[in-house]
């Protein structure tokens, strides 16, 4: 235990931001001590990433000076940073993959001597002991799981002796289980002294993990309370800066009929592996059917599978077509097939700009990207698309200068409303979205968690890809657990638990074929 | 555990660099303007540096090879001028919608080629007995297809074999030059001179028409409309608009049911299509022969335009002009100061240096130590 020391290990005073005409952190002030660790708590959009990238040295601030143990500092690079001891942990991970952890760790540092990985293994595997991390330092990367190189990064920052240590979003991409485990170690390093700052937007894990959280809004800090005496609420007023509402809701699946039948659909991807393995479901129309997982599990190639963009080596997509009661096979047809067959599929990909939307062009010419084939004439008609690109600023309450903006131009929320916006328009009869309220503020969220449940009571089949296992049990009506590519669960999401789905998250990696050690 | 942070010397760094958000047009104009009056000055301090000429007269004489300044009556050079920014600027048309799509189509010179072998073809062998009425139609179509095949080749390997249309393209451009080279011994006249000389002298048989008496007149009028045409195919046409989303995106290309390999194919058709009109212009309009480098590297040059009007095809009548205008200017420099071509290299190495660097200011904002606004216009 360390003793109590009223100078704070890293102090910002009126730190301030710009990127061109935006302002990314206004004045702000945030104070952090050794042994405690401090939430940084903000929507999406708030300033919580920049601000950390100030003190990492990625960014220089504008404005404000930065003080570590009371003195003056200058951090102008990543360099600078780690002579301050500040360790940063991204959210995406910075290592060689055909590297083993202790490589990962020492890779980079100019120390004298000759290059002794034993004498490495062994400092690392003393950190290891020391903290509780539970992983073999010769591992090698590219057989890790997510959570062991996440791992691997923080042991890193620890091996270079930092002891401000900065992590940002660390649970977005592990299980209940894996994030219960994280915030052991993170309470023991707050123990050993250490000044930890993590940035989240998740309240639940403020609460349960931190000392102080400290709340920034549109790039302003509001303030900073003490965990003990807070509330949810009270958290989320200062987050969004009114009371809100945070109900979603659900109502029952009215007479729901098989609308798409996945039947044992295998897809190998480039270098052989089988990404989605033998995969069978079946959305019904008039409910919203939830897929959990870890990131990257294949919940992207089913989708893309299902709208044309995956060749699949084995299996049949079907589609009942509600108006004629057909029966279509959607088996390895293009996109442009399928909507000739008159599928009304509308599908929001999870990569918005790589694939959903053009950055470079306006929203008005992006709306235009699933309609602007109708008609005989070789022009194209900007009428329709432009009352659609109105209404859906409109509707979303999309914040843009103009409908003449590249889309690019404007924040990842926004960006998200207008891909969601049209592909709702489409009046479909089958919905997929892939994490549809990623970077969007918390009233945007509702929002489109309500266009979902309207789609739903329209009758629509909603397929729904989520990584908040909090939302899809509130909005879900089944929820479909996938890992490493094979279903490893279909359950009720009103009767569930969020840990029987953490375990079935990981269940394949348990059971499934090659043994993990 | 705390011990105590090793002091270094941090200082604030000098420069800090940021983007942009937009920048008012006459803002960006007048930066440009400056930027071409600071070329000048510039190449005029090295100009009197490395020789003993005034850069005033250097500069007169640059105008004075693309306008007769002596006796503006005499407007042949001037039509010359045009003729050329007309061939260029024509070339540059046909790369854009190519470059749109981000299919790097260095072939323009072998496309633009296959053009005129067409027309020399049939100036050769058709000129004189064919209808006029049915000639130049076909000679038209004919050279267009001979362009479009040259731009197709490479966009199938594309498509289909992901082959890089770079090395592709430029590959091309020698078979072509090699092409014309054996045509020139097959068509040789008169015998044992290696050339092809001006086919149908006498006869005039598959020239162009004039107007008035001009025979510049109908390739600049020609080029003016494909320029027209090519700016409302891309803005305005479902075509020009799948180009813009498969340039951008394939993968959202794809999602949306767009053919890719449909409109890589398509589009360098329509782009050597347009090549093979601007061979067939200079061709039978202009030369009325045909030589391997009868296309004189303007499509190198065209790359270069189509990206100084960044793929607006309006603004790339201004970007020809100004690079006609240089290129013929430092002839003259060449020739009436009996220097070599260097100097007249250096200014315009200048000259385009400042031009295009000044692009930089307008898309990027300097700011400098503890300055509280800073920007550098």
């Amino acid at each position: 235990m360390s003793e109590y020391t009223p100078v704070p290990a890293i102090e910002l005073r009126g730190i301030t931001k710009r990127f061109g005409s935006v302002t990314a952190n206004k004045n702000v002030d945030l104070t952090a001590y050794r042994g405690e660790i401090l939430s940084i708590l903000g929507e999406n959009g708030s300033g919580k990433t920049t601000l950390m990238n100030m003190i990492s040295g990625i960014y220089f601030p504008d404005e404000g000076e930065i003080f570590i143990d009371g003195e003056p500092a200058v951090i102008s690079s990543p360099k600078d940073a780690f002579d301050y001891k500040i360790g940063m942990i991204h959210q995406h991970f910075k290592l060689v993959d055909v590297f083993s952890a202790t490589e990962n760790i020492v890779l980079g540092l100019n120390e004298g001597g000759k290059y002794d990985l034993k004498t490495a293994n062994a400092q690392v595997q003393e950190i290891c002991e020391r903290y509780g991390f539970d992983i073999d330092p010769t591992k090698k990367i590219y057989t890790m799981s997510v959570s062991e190189k996440q791992t691997v990064e923080i042991i890193k920052v620890l091996y270079r002796g930092a002891d401000i240590l900065i992590l940002d979003e660390p649970t977005a991409v592990l299980t209940p289980q894996e994030t219960q485990k994280l915030f052991t170690i993170l309470r023991r390093m707050r123990d050993d002294g250490k000044a930890i700052i993590i940035i989240t937007h998740k309240l639940h894990e403020v609460l349960s993990l931190s000392d102080r959280v400290s709340v920034l809004r549109k790039g302003e800090y509001v303030g900073t309370v003490n965990t003990a005496e807070t509330t949810e609420s009270e958290l989320t007023e200062m987050m969004v800066g009114q009371k809100i509402e945070l109900n979603i809701d659900r109502s029952d699946p009215q007479d729901p009929v098989d609308r798409l039948v996945v039947k044992d659909i295998t897809c190998v991807n480039r270098q052989g592996v089988r990404v989605l393995d033998d995969v069978t479901f079946t959305a019904r129309s008039g409910e919203i059917l939830g897929i959990a997982g870890i990131a990257g599990s294949g919940q992207r190639e089913l989708l893309e599978a299902i709208a044309g963009l995956q060749h699949l080596t084995e299996g049949d997509i079907y589609y009942h077509d509600p108006k004629t009661g057909e029966v279509e096979d959607l088996r390895n047809k293009t996109p442009l097939q399928i909507r000739e067959l008159g599928v009304r599929l509308s599908f929001v990909p999870e990569d918005r700009l790589g694939m959903g939307l053009v950055g470079n062009m306006d929203i008005i010419d992006n709306m235009m990207l699933r309609s602007y084939r109708k008609g005989h004439s070789a022009f194209l008609q900007r009428k329709a698309p432009r009352d659609l690109a109105d209404k859906i600023i409109d509707d979303l309450q999309v914040v843009t200068p103009s409908a003449h903006t590249p889309v690019r131009r404007l924040s990842g929320g926004n960006v998200r409303k207008v891909l969601v916006g049209r592909e709702i328009a489409a009046a479909p009869t089958v919905l997929m979205a892939a994490y549809p309220v990623r970077g969007l503020d918390i009233n945007s969220s509702y929002t489109i968690y309500n266009l979902l449940n309207q789609q739903k009571q329209n009758g629509v089949a909603v397929i729904f890809v989520g990584e908040d296992l909090d939302v899809l049990l509130e909005l879900c009506d089944r929820i479909l657990v996938i890992g490493s590519g094979k279903i490893t669960g279909l359950v009720d999401a009103r009767t569930t638990t969020k840990e029987e789905i953490g375990l079935l998250m990981t269940k394949s990696d348990v059971s499934g074929g090659e043994p993990n050690e | 555990m705390s011990e105590k942070v090793v002091k270094k010397h941090h200082r604030e760094p000098l420069i800090h660099i940021t983007k942009r958000e937009s920048m008012a047009w006459w803002k960006a104009w007048s930066i440009r303007g400056v930027a071409i009056l600071l070329a000048l000055a510039v190449a005029g301090v090295i100009i009197m540096l490395v020789s003993d000429l005034n850069p005033v007269d250097v500069y007169v004489a640059m105008a004075g090879g693309n306008f007769n300044l002596e006796d503006p009556s005499q407007t042949r050079m001037m039509w010359v001028t045009f003729q050329k920014v007309a061939i260029l600027l024509c070339i540059s048309l046909a790369v854009t919608p190519a470059f749109k799509m981000k299919f790097w189509n260095c072939g323009a010179e072998g496309q633009t080629l296959m053009g005129c072998v067409a027309a020399a073809t049939f100036m050769i062998y058709c000129g004189d007995s064919m209808q006029p009425a049915l000639l130049f139609p076909l000679m038209l179509l004919v050279s267009m297809l001979a362009g479009a095949l040259w731009g197709v080749i490479p966009a199938v390997f594309k498509a289909y074999y992901n082959t890089n249309e770079t090395l592709f393209t430029l590959m091309m451009n020698y078979i072509a030059i090699s092409l014309v080279a054996f045509l020139e011994i097959v068509w040789e006249s008169p015998k044992n001179s290696a050339k092809v000389g001006v086919i149908n002298l006498f006869t005039k048989g598959g020239w162009l028409p004039e107007i008035n008496g001009n025979r510049y007149l109908p390739v600049i009028v020609t080029v003016l409309l494909v320029c027209i045409l090519i700016f409302i195919y891309l803005k305005y046409s479902k075509q020009g608009y799948e180009i813009s989303v498969v340039g951008e995106s394939q993968n959202t290309a794809r999602y949306v049911g767009i053919n890719v390999k449909k409109v890589i194919i398509r589009t360098m058709a329509v782009s050597g299509a347009i090549c093979g009109l601007a061979g067939m212009l200079l061709t039978s309009g202009i030369n009325h022969t045909i030589y391997p480098d009868a296309v004189e590297g303007q499509g190198f040059t065209a790359i270069l335009v189509s990206w100084l009007a960044s793929f607006n095809p309006i603004a790339m009548i201004f970007a020809a002009f100004l690079i006609i205008f240089l290129q013929r200017g430092a002839g003259a420099i060449a020739t009436n100061f009996g220097l070599d071509d260097s100097l007249a290299d250096i200014v315009t190495g200048i000259i385009l240096f400042f031009i295009i660097g000044c692009e930089f200011f307008i898309r990027y904002k300097i700011n400098f130590r503890h300055s509280k606004k800073g920007g550098v216009d």
